[in-house]
């Protein structure tokens, strides 16, 4: 059967893709991570803990689901990337799942007992659920940005070699921080539109002002890093952008800069870091004057952010620090040209229903959330 | 070769995450959809108990929901971390319906369950109840699209192996989705679901009448459980996921191993009612047979033979032999693609591609295995007989219970109008039996489909990770603890709402009284009998 879109088109596509899914998440849930990891600073009394936890209360379900699509589209679009990047990351994806399994559990249970006791454990329940998801997420970037100690054998069995402490090295920390740093900023903007005028809300715009500060000074000096301490990786043999998904057919070099590189080559992909300053800048602003557009302004942060790595390393999706010829690239680890062109197409028949029913929620749920409101009983 | 301890305990650990997911997916099926018909109820009628009635219910259907989405997460996840070589090898086919649940099901009910909760004060009686019924929707279709993954772990269809990317990809699209198992296997698990949320409803509803609590909204509960259960258990018998085990070499293993048939019998088979598999010697023990009836249930006709388990092994042998022809031009076209005989030899073999990987089990190069180690790896392909024996007897026995309980059920609720107490205290205590039968239903799906991960493609220890013994121990450990509080929070969260019943303020009294309908029928004590209204 002759597909309408070419291998190579859809490759870029389904790139882009699951960098949509990622932004996605990283827009929705990201600022339900902050708000969890804002929770027991911004919100003393239990009152005010209710205030803060209703404001995402019944959008956080969905939102999650964003990082789940991710997960499956990464399995049936990349199928090298998600079999090498779950495994080698095996006990970091254990601790994000035990978060993110205490989450629900944490918003759901927290308020069915009256004991304070009970209360206060779930809070930090709810905290870790938002903390250590968004530093792992962080952190785990950054490897993927120095490159991952995996080897891939001539059956395309892939064998990993590093630990869990290996992870945990000063570029990787650095960028844990600024994903922290960036999801406190998404949820102190997002209590800033959400809840009512307050103590609570003035302690999360000061959170918030800091937190930009910080993304912005982490986020310059993690491209400092990536400059000055030559991060990067290059395909020196030809690649054929229509061939097979076998990611052992190429030469790889370590180079010095290459994940500038592309920069110069594609001066359209400065928008990217580009929105991460300015959006970090424009946050900061609204959370001063506690206006709107600190949400606009995180939210613009975000997605630049995100995206920045992804055209940083383009066409690399997770490079190999052990055996630079078996990294995957956009061309040579993805899905078979039918199972990408079927899933293009549901994923245009669906995201835009998802964004519909997603934007109808919001309009009902429309408007400040008062006190009173979070602590009636049909609430968490 | 892949490390076997590592397979055995990802194997442990994904029984475990599995079998805990569930314990929550049945009841999310099946109250979810309960939840629509009682608000259905209310829309129609306006009538307030209807309201309480579907909030009640709403509220357990919550506690139990937030498991369910989080331990359906360590699901998605799962495949990569653990089955890293399963992931790449299949990945093409198997990851497509995982996303497209995602995409289809998962978003509609996990953004709606919000409103669900939280939009009665804010929408109109319709919108509200058209919000329930998207959640039952996105529910169901979830269940769908992981079924359809599943049937094409236990029939492969569709799907070829490419030497070039050394993995299988997808060949027919429509086939993995119309796959006769696959459909089979979401009507079974669905009712199945139907069933669990009807034993449970009428359980809570029998001890709230048997309390003398709650009457209106637990007898209104019982009469749509009734009913609705009926239907389902007799669904959930009648389209039993059998009717494709008749289509590969495995899913006939799997029928010989549940049925413990040793050697084929002349048509029509007989159906060994009870006795004792005895693996190694290859027969029953205490076996109580009753002529003909097998035969007619799993093939539908006099004249249809079901295979037994020993000439299925010798099918098996053969197919191994095939097997190393296709793995041998296989590496010969991994070191040239272009050699033209080689890709003649694996085009008349792929299909037994698999089979030779049984032998890595024994030998690094399945080219150099010999006679013994072919006899013992297609003797590998026989599953745990008496365990598949057992859990489909125990599973169908309690699947047959049901539909005499729901008769009966049916009979005194909608017909005679009149329960006895008997009947009452029955229903209660079976309430956990619908989620043993599932999961001795999970148990009989994946362990009769040993040793295959995919059913005659890729052998299930193939399929493990590069991961060390320790780390899969420390998650293993981590997940039985965790999931282990969380179900005793979760089992004392449930008796306390059931306890503290509808309209109960755990918080500050607030708007709208709760409780009204507490203890204000009054029924003189004890009576053999309960009446429903005419």
């Amino acid at each position: 059967m002759e597909l309408p879109l070419d291998y190579a088109t859809l490759k870029v596509l389904w790139w882009g893709l699951v960098g949509v899914l990622l932004i996605g998440y990283a827009l929705t849930d990201g600022y339900d991570l902050g708000v969890a990891s804002l929770l027991p600073f911004v919100a003393k009394t239990d009152k005010e803990r209710r205030l803060v936890i209703n404001s995402i209360g019944p959008m956080w379900e969905g939102h999650q689901v964003w990082l789940i699509t991710g997960g499956g589209a990464l399995f049936a679009a990349w199928p090298y990337v998600y079999a090498i990047s779950f495994s080698g990351f095996y006990l970091a994806m254990f601790v994000v799942l035990a978060a993110l399994i205490l989450r629900p559990v944490g918003f759901k249970y927290r308020s069915k007992r009256e004991s304070a006791t009970w209360r206060t454990s779930w809070d930090w329940a709810l905290f870790v659920g938002g903390f250590v998801p968004a530093l792992i997420f962080g952190v785990a970037l950054g490897n993927v940005l120095q490159g991952v100690p995996f080897n891939i054998d001539s059956t395309l069995r892939a064998t990993y070699s590093g630990g869990l402490l290996g992870l945990l090295n000063p570029f990787a920390l650095l960028c844990g921080l600024a994903s922290v740093a960036m999801l406190v900023v998404h949820g102190a903007s997002w209590l800033v539109v959400k809840i009512e005028h307050g103590p609570v809300m003035n302690r999360a715009a000061r959170f918030g002002q800091i937190a930009a500060l910080l993304v912005i000074a982490f986020y310059a000096l993690a491209g400092v890093w990536l400059a000055m301490a030559g991060m990067g990786y290059r395909i020196v043999t030809e690649m054929d952008p229509q061939g097979v998904a076998n990611p052992l057919r190429k030469e790889v070099v370590v180079e010095a800069g290459a994940w500038l590189s592309n920069y110069g080559k594609y001066p359209w992909m400065i928008l990217a870091p580009l929105l991460g300053f300015v959006g970090s800048a424009m946050a900061f602003v609204g959370l001063k004057n506690k206006t709107p557009l600190s949400l606009i302004g995180s939210g613009l942060a975000a997605t630049g952010i995100v995206a920045s790595v992804g055209t940083s390393m383009f066409p690399f999706i997770l490079p190999s620090s052990i055996n630079p010829n078996a990294s995957l690239t956009v061309w040579d680890s993805s899905s078979s040209h039918l199972t990408l062109f079927i899933m293009l197409i549901v994923t245009v028949i669906f995201v835009p229903l998802i964004l519909a029913y997603t934007a109808w929620v919001y309009k009902v749920l429309w408007g400040r959330l008062t006190t009173e409101e979070a602590n009636s009983a049909s609430t968490y | 070769m892949p490390d076997l301890i590592v397979a055995d305990l990802s194997r442990w650990q994904f029984a475990l995450t599995a079998m805990y997911h569930f314990l929550f997916v049945p009841l999310t099926l099946g109250l979810s959809m309960l939840l629509v018909v009682m608000e259905g109820a209310y829309v129609m009628t306006g009538k307030e108990v209807w309201r309480r009635t579907t909030k009640f219910w709403g509220t357990l259907f919550g506690i139990n929901f937030v498991l369910g989405v989080a331990t359906g997460i360590t699901m998605e996840f799962q495949f990569g971390m653990n089955w890293s070589y399963y992931s790449h090898y299949v990945g093409d086919i198997f990851g497509a319906p995982l996303a497209i649940e995602g995409l289809m099901a998962f978003f509609l009910e996990a953004t709606l369950v919000g409103l669900m909760f939280f939009g009665w004060d804010k929408l109109s009686r319709p919108a509200h109840w058209l919000v329930t019924f998207l959640v039952a929707l996105g529910s169901n279709l979830s269940a769908l699209w992981i079924l359809i993954a599943n049937g094409w772990m236990q029939n492969p269809v569709g799907s070829e192996f490419n030497p070039d990317t050394m993995r299988m990809e997808v060949t027919n699209f429509m086939e993995v989705l119309f796959n006769p198992v696959a459909q089979a296997k979401f009507v079974h698990t669905v009712s199945a679901g139907y069933v669990t949320a009807s034993v449970f409803v009428l359980g809570i509803s029998s001890w709230y009448v048997l309390k003398n609590r709650h009457l209106g909204l637990a007898k209104r509960s019982m009469a749509v459980a009734a009913s609705f259960g009926l239907l389902s258990a007799l669904s959930v018998v009648v389209l039993g996921d059998e009717s494709g085990y008749a289509l590969t070499d495995n899913q006939k293993m799997k029928l010989a191993a549940l049925e413990a048939m040793w050697e084929t019998e002349p048509a029509p088979a007989g159906l060994t009612v009870i006795g004792i598999p005895n693996q190694k010697e290859h027969r029953t023990d205490y076996a109580i047979h009753v002529p003909y009836v097998l035969g007619l249930i799993a093939t539908r006709s006099l004249d249809g033979e079901v295979e037994g388990i020993l000439p299925l092994v010798a099918v098996a042998e053969d197919r191994i032999e095939n097997g190393i022809r296709a793995y041998k031009a296989v590496e010969a076209l991994n070191e040239n693609p272009n050699d033209v005989q080689a890709r003649e030899v694996f085009e008349q073999t792929k299909t037994d591609l698999g089979y030779a990987m049984l032998l890595k089990r024994y030998v690094d190069d399945p080219a150099t295995a010999d006679r013994a180690t072919i006899e013992k790896a297609a003797m590998d392909t026989v599953p745990n007989v008496a365990m598949s024996f057992f859990s489909f007897r125990f599973m169908a026995g309690i699947g047959f219970l049901f539909i005499a309980m729901f008769a009966v059920a049916f009979y005194f609720i909608s017909l005679k109008r009149n329960v006895p107490r008997w009947f009452l205290q029955l229903a209660f205590f079976a309430i956990p039996l619908p989620w043993i039968a599932a999961e001795l239903g999970w148990i009989l799906a994946e362990t009769g489909r040993q040793p295959w991960v995919i059913d005659g493609v890729l052998p299930t220890f193939m399929g493990v990770s590069s991961l060390s013994a320790t780390q899969v121990i420390m998650t293993m450990v981590g997940f039985t603890l965790l999931y282990g509080t969380l179900a005793v929070i979760e089992i004392s969260l449930m008796i306390r709402a059931v306890k503290l019943g509808p309209g109960a303020r755990i918080l500050p009294k607030g708007i709208g009284g709760g409780g009204t309908d507490t203890h204000n029928e009054a029924v003189p004590a004890r009576p053999r009998t309960i009446q429903f209204d005419k």
